[in-house]
Formats: structure tokens, sequence, C-alpha cells
């Protein structure tokens, strides 16, 4: 008669077996340690390559203004806006070279926008201080910044 | 004894990636995309967050949000603009409405109409995920579906994630959240897809005032290296030996 | 609708911000979490209250040990429940098995979970073992359909082990005892294991503590013990009932239930204390620790605790969860009555102490500058409220009793075997 006592255990490598072939089929095969460090580095290795191939949005002024744009781009530069990006107002650009589609760019042209930077806040020291601001509360309340300001080129006295 | 045979490991790696080299070329494949599948080990990415040119327009969380698809009226964000409003009874006031994704347009914060004269000092400070070299995120995770790269980011795993929440409760700083539509949990990882492009990340990109600058910290001749090299710069909660990469200029003790 | 569904973000449907609160924080451990270690706790206490009796010879635990290792089985499928109701991807739950990051304690979670069941099932096997054989054979021959689908499970169950000679079954014995002796460690383990879970987290300032884990065992093994002799204390109640109702109230066979029940209980009563006082010390002493050494997160933890969570910390917990209980215990001519109102507070007061630590520690800001509140989502209005709320929760714990029913059909913890 065998040792019945083994039992058990016979059933319970047989379960942690089980395991180990669902492992086998259903663990990615890249999945290890892809570096020095088991705490750091064990991943599944093709993660890396699809967070590469996400999809660029913004594709920068210099896409927009060197490759197409130049109508706006001259005095756009001349101006103190020169250091915001076409896309901050213009939205994100992604297809929109290749489609040449002018709807798929939706400009923004709020207020909301434009206080963004321009809201007064009153700190003084800071950075928010050297822009010309205004109280959204108070200034034209009912126009939209663009009724008199050129965004391209802000100022009024130059326009 | 253990270090030379580590030696000799070493240069037995070295040895075959030498002679595979060869053939990797003639296979018209480039080092940097034989490279490219976990990351250059060459290189690290660090950031630097000037905070005294930061005005709080929040250009930086509304491109990041485009750039990353995190849905855009969702409260969560992978990175946001805190405003630090300290006055003359050293009391600090601090707020972040959406994350600061449409600026800081009004004076109120919490509903509390400051006077100016009442106020010693203002700031605006940019957040975002430190990438640390310690990553306490990574440690906990109990599957291996977030990890650090060879060029030090740390990545999520979207499709082996299976959102416990642990990482988001080990991170020290509050930058992860659950993916309202993936269900997974989600990060900055520095636009890892612009960064890997030679591209800069998109908030850097929609910064107009140099305030966010992210560059290679393995490179002496970086400019954000340069920076951090020669001036004084300090990170958030260093206590927690997280060893964050993301630096910072014109820090305050009342940051948290 | 798809767009709307986009901006709902896990945890913000029952999370109150006040104060300073980074943006993507919420209470992302909500009422599942609590259940879990809650369960564990009952599923280590359960066992080791069980090997009390195979280990430590505590023979006056006999009739306990049965009940409370079958109970320990019931209670087993459910401590994982809660994770599965929490997790985001409940059908990726099983890569933890797969691909397990040891470095995390939720990782190695897994493993040792597995290894306690198996430890239990074996170890009941052995138990009723002579049992599955007996019934093997009386069923033999057997002409209804239920019958003959009882012997299939029960000759399943033998494992092809039919031999119940007395030397066999004297191997059975050594067996169980050989299993519950290494279930307690364990079991311990296993517990401890979920008190390192919070414990190790060093971003929350109330859960980082060495003690978390010892803490976490003490009470595990008081919520464990209590449910048992509660749950003993209603089968023996029923029995006496039934009793009564066959027989007449003066019957003999209700007084020796009555005197068995008492007996049985003001032992396991004793063990109760006793583990009820190891827990209480330890978390005072975290407690006064956090005090004494008044590092950078003092301040906004004794906010938590003396102002925000006031009541459910020092009146729920410690007042009604262990103070009332421990002095009932104590009082002299303990009743069956005041026995079952001091193990149902107990059981209570372990509650909360999940409670408030768990949502405790998400009660304020990593800011150290504001706080959250957890809004408990009572009715459910979609999967995600039932699932983190309170039906969710009252799911997991009926399911221990339903399972106990079922598998009391087939092996019957509450008869002589």
């Amino acid at each position: 008669m065998k040792n019945h006592v083994l039992r058990p255990l016979w059933v319970a490598i047989a379960f942690v077996a089980l395991i180990f072939l669902a492992r086998y089929f259903l663990v990615p095969s890249d999945f290890g340690v892809q570096g020095e460090s088991f705490t750091y580095n064990y991943h599944r290795k093709s993660n890396v390559q699809e967070w590469k191939d996400f999809q660029v949005k913004y594709l920068g002024s210099d896409v927009c203004v060197v490759e197409c744009h130049s109508e706006n781009g001259e005095s756009l530069m001349a101006s103190p806006h020169a250091i915001i990006e076409c896309e901050n107002c213009h939205g994100p650009g992604v297809d929109h070279p290749e489609t040449e589609e002018p709807a798929a760019m939706s400009v923004d042209t709020s207020r909301l926008l434009c206080i963004r930077c321009h809201a007064d806040l009153n700190y003084p020291g800071t950075a928010r201080a050297a822009i010309p601001g205004i109280n959204p509360d108070e200034h034209n309340v009912d126009s939209e910044c663009v009724e008199c300001h050129n965004p391209h080129n802000p100022d009024l006295e130059e326009m | 004894m253990s270090c030379s045979r580590r030696t000799l490991l070493k240069n037995a790696v070295k040895g075959c990636v030498a002679a595979s080299l060869p053939v990797s070329a003639f296979k018209f494949l480039s080092p940097a995309e034989a490279r490219a599948a976990v990351g250059d080990p060459a290189v690290r990415w660090g950031f630097l967050v000037d905070t005294t040119k930061c005005v709080g327009c929040g250009m930086c969380v509304k491109a990041c949000k485009k750039e990353n698809e995190v849905p855009y009226d969702a409260a969560v964000t992978r990175t946001w603009v805190e405003r630090y409003v300290i006055t003359r009874d050293n009391k600090s006031h601090v707020d972040s409405p959406m994350g600061a994704r449409d600026g800081f347009t009004d004076q109120k914060i919490d509903k509390l109409e400051i006077a100016p004269e009442d106020i010693a000092k203002a700031f605006f400070v940019p957040k975002l995920c430190n990438q640390c070299e310690n990553p306490a995120c990574v440690q906990v995770c109990p599957v291996g579906a977030t990890y650090k790269t060879r060029d030090g980011v740390v990545l999520i795993d979207r499709k082996w994630c299976i959102g416990c929440g642990y990482c988001i409760m080990a991170c020290p700083y509050g930058v992860r959240f659950f993916h309202p539509k993936y269900k997974v949990a989600e990060k900055c990882n520095f636009c890892y897809h612009r960064i890997t492009k030679g591209m800069d990340s998109a908030c850097v990109h929609a910064c107009p005032f140099g305030a966010r600058k992210i560059g290679d910290l393995k490179d002496e001749n970086d400019p954000v290296t340069q920076v951090i090299m020669n001036e004084r710069v300090a990170v958030l909660k260093d206590e927690y030996g997280t060893k964050p990469q993301v630096f910072y200029i014109g820090l305050d003790h009342n940051v948290r | 609708m798809i767009e709307h569904a986009e901006t709902i973000v896990h945890g913000a449907e029952w999370t109150i911000k006040h104060g300073f609160v980074y943006p993507n924080e919420f209470i992302y451990w909500g009422i599942t979490i609590v259940m879990y270690p809650y369960m564990t706790g009952l599923v280590a206490g359960a066992f080791v209250l069980s090997s009390l009796y195979h280990v430590f010879g505590q023979k006056d635990l006999k009739d306990m040990a049965k009940f409370s290792l079958v109970f320990s089985l019931a209670l087993l499928p459910v401590a994982m429940m809660p994770l599965m109701m929490h997790l985001q991807q409940p059908l990726r739950g099983i890569e933890v098995l797969f691909t397990p990051h040891f470095t995390s304690a939720i990782a190695a979670f897994g493993i040792v979970f597995t290894t306690y069941a198996i430890i239990v099932l074996s170890e009941i096997w052995f138990v009723y073992r002579k049992y599955f054989v007996e019934q093997s054979i009386a069923l033999k021959g057997a002409v209804n359909t239920g019958d003959q689908v009882k012997r299939v499970i029960y000759n399943i169950l033998t494992l092809g082990a039919y031999d119940i000679s007395e030397k066999a079954v004297a191997k059975d014995h050594k067996a169980v005892t050989l299993l519950a002796a290494i279930g307690i460690p364990v079991a311990c383990f296993l517990h401890g294991y979920a008190g390192f879970i919070f414990g190790s987290v060093k971003a929350n300032a109330l859960w980082m503590s060495p003690l978390m884990p010892v803490i976490f065992i003490m009470s595990a093994v008081v919520s464990g013990i209590a449910l048992c002799m509660l749950t003993y204390i209603i089968i023996m109640e029923w029995k006496k009932f039934k009793a009564i109702l066959a027989k007449g109230r003066g019957n003999e066979t209700v007084t020796v239930i009555a005197g068995v029940e008492m007996d049985v209980m003001k032992k396991a009563s004793k063990y109760l204390l006793g583990f009820l006082v190891a827990a209480i010390t330890l978390e005072l002493l975290d407690i006064i620790f956090r005090g004494y050494t008044a590092m950078k997160s003092w301040d906004i933890l004794r906010e938590v605790m003396f102002t925000e969570d006031f009541t459910k910390i020092f009146i729920l917990q410690y007042g009604l969860g262990n103070l009332v209980p421990f002095i009932l215990l104590l009082l002299p001519k303990l009743t069956i009555r005041r026995l079952f109102v001091s193990l149902a507070l107990i059981l209570f007061g372990v509650f909360m102490m999940r409670w408030n630590v768990v949502v405790g520690g998400q009660a304020f800001s990593l800011s150290f500058d504001g706080f959250m509140h957890y809004d408990l989502p009572l009715i459910p209005h979609n999967l995600e409220t039932y699932r983190e709320g309170l039906f969710g929760a009252l799911t997991v714990a009926a399911t221990p009793f339903v399972i106990f029913w079922v598998i009391n059909k087939i092996v019957p913890s509450l008869k002589e075997v």
C-alpha cells in the first residue's frame, strides 16, 4: 500500500504545474528583467517601443512658420508674442500638414485664453507682474480681446 | 573574486556587442535602433523647472492633456501648476484649480479674497513626474507593469497593469492616477514619444517663458545639466530617498 | 455619452476635498481595501484558533477546532474577493501569479495566499478523510441520483486513499498536527503581510510603521477568534432552540448543549482577551511614539486623529470596539448574551481599526495641507459604486456564510465524526 499521506501534496504540485503551464502560454515571451535591476527593470520589453510609437500632436512653430505659414511669421516674430507657440492658440497640428485641412485646426480666440497671462494678479516680484495686465472684470467685459488687439502683433500703438 | 567575475562578465558582454556590431551594420540597423528597444543607457533624462519664470498661464497643462490624450475635462492631470500666496501673517494659501489647466485668472484662492497689500510673496510651482532614480511606485508594482527605462523614464504598461492602485499610494508626489478611459495607472512620462524623437516634451514646448526645460543629465554640455551642475537647485521631498530627477530653481520652504 | 464616461475619475465620486490637495489625489483605496485585510484577518484568526487545539493540545477547544478550520476554508476565497472587486482590471488579477514582482508586498501575497490555501485544504482533507471513505462506502449501491452524485463527490474527495485502518488514521492525525504547526506561521505571515502592504508605503505618513505587520497579526487573531466564537454561539443556540422545540425546555439535551457551549466559550474568551491586550498595547505604542517624536507629518496626523476622525478612532474603535467589550468580558458571571454583545463589539472594533488605517491614511493629503473626506457610496447607481460601496462590502461579508453552508453539506463541521 502506497503512503496516502502524500496525496494532497501531489494535488498541490499538479496545481502549481498548471499555473506554470498557463504562465508559459499567457505571459509574453519578452517579459523579464530588461537591465540591471529586478526592482526597477522588470517588464514587457516591447512596451518601450509602444510608448515611442505614441502619436505626436504638437508639431512646433518651426514646422508651422518655416515650412508653410511664412506670411504670418514675420510680423509675429517681431512682436512680444513670438515666444508663444502657434499651436498654443491654434490647437495641435497633428495631421494638418498632410491633409491641409483647415477645418481640422480650431483657433482659440476667447478672452479666457488671453487672460491666462494678462489677468493682473497683483503679485509683486513675479514674472507675471512683468506682463501687461488688465482686470478681466472691468476691462471691456463684453468684448473679445481680438476685436481690438491683433494676437500676432498685440501692441495697440503699432497696429 | 566576485568583482573579477563581474569584470569578466562585463568584458564578455562588451565583446559580444562588439562582435555583433558589424552584423547589425550589415542589417542596416543604426546603433540607436539597436539600443532603442529598452531605451538608450547613454542618456539620462532630467528636467529643470525655473519657478521664477513661471507666470501660471497653464499652457503646459493644456498642451500635456491634449498631447497625451488625458480626458480634457477630467480632474486628473499628468502635470499641474500650484499657486502659492504667502501673506504677511506668514500663512500660506495654495491652490491648483483643475491642475491650472485654464491658468490662474482670478485672485481668489479657495473663494478667499486676499488684499494685494497683505501679500508677502507669491509664486507658481509647476509639478510633474520626478522620474525618480529610485522610484517607489515601481518598487511596489506587483506585476511588473511599471518600470524604469535605461534612459531613466518611468513608464506604465497599459496592457499589463491590473489597476490595483498600489503605485498611486506609493508615490510621495501624487503624480499618479487612474486613466479614466483605459482604467490603468497613468502619469507623466516626459512625453517619451517626443523626447526619443529629438523633440521637447509637450509642456516644455508650450511654455512661452522657458520655465520648463528637459535635457540629458549624462551630457555635460546640455544646458539643463549645466544649470543643475553649476547653480543652486533643489528637488521636492528628498526625505523619501526616491532621488527625484526634476530639479527646481527658486523653490521655497512653503512648497508642498 | 462616451465623452461623459471618459471624464469620470476613479475615486472622485466618493472623495470630498478641502484645503490644498494635489489634483490627482483621491481616496483610491476605499471600503474594498478595508474589507480585504479584515477578511484576511478573519481567515488567519480562524486558522490559529483551530491550531491551538491541534498543535498545542488545548483539549478545551476541540469542538471549536473543527468548526473554525472549515470556517477558515469558507473565508479563504472571500479574502480575495474584495481585492478582485477593487482591481480596475480584474481579469488581469492572475498576473500576480504569472509575473510576480517580488519587491512588491502584493506580489508575494499571491504566493503566500496559495500556500496557505493548500495547507488549509490538506489539513481538512486529513481531518475528514475517514469520513469521506465512510460516506463513500455507506452510499454504495445508492439508487437516487442525488446520492449517486454525492458518492462521486466523496469518491473524488478521498483522492483514492480508502485505507481507514487504525494505522492509516493515526498517520492522518500526525499529518494534521504537522500541517497545523506549519499553518500557524504561514497564517501569521499571510496577515503580517497584509500589514506590510500598508506599513511599507513610505509615502503615507500614517501607514509607515514597522509595527504595522505585528499590529495587523494581533488584531487579525482577535477578529478571527471573535468571529468563530460568534458563529459558534449562533449555531449552538440554534441547536438548543431545535432541541427545545422537539423535547421541551427542561430536557436534559438542552442543558447539556448549554453547558458545553458556555464551557467552550469561557475558555476561548481567555485567548481572545490575551490577543486583544496585545493588539491594543501595540496600537497605543504606535500613537504615543508618533506624538513623542513629532516628525513633520505629526501636525497633520494629529489633526486627523483628534479632530477629523476623533469619533471613528477614539469613540468607535478604542471605546466601543475595545474598551467596552474588554470590561464586559472581565466582569464576573459571564453570560452567553453578554459574551455575544462583546464579540460583536470586538468584531466591529477590528473593522473600525481597518477602516481608520485604510481610509484614515488617505484622510489627509500628501501635501500635508489638506484633507479628503470619504463619502461611502450607499445606494449603488453604477457598477463602480456597487463594487466600491456599501453593497459590495455587504456582498463580501455575506459570502463566507453562504460558502460555509455549501461546504458544510459535504464536510460537516458541527457533527461528531
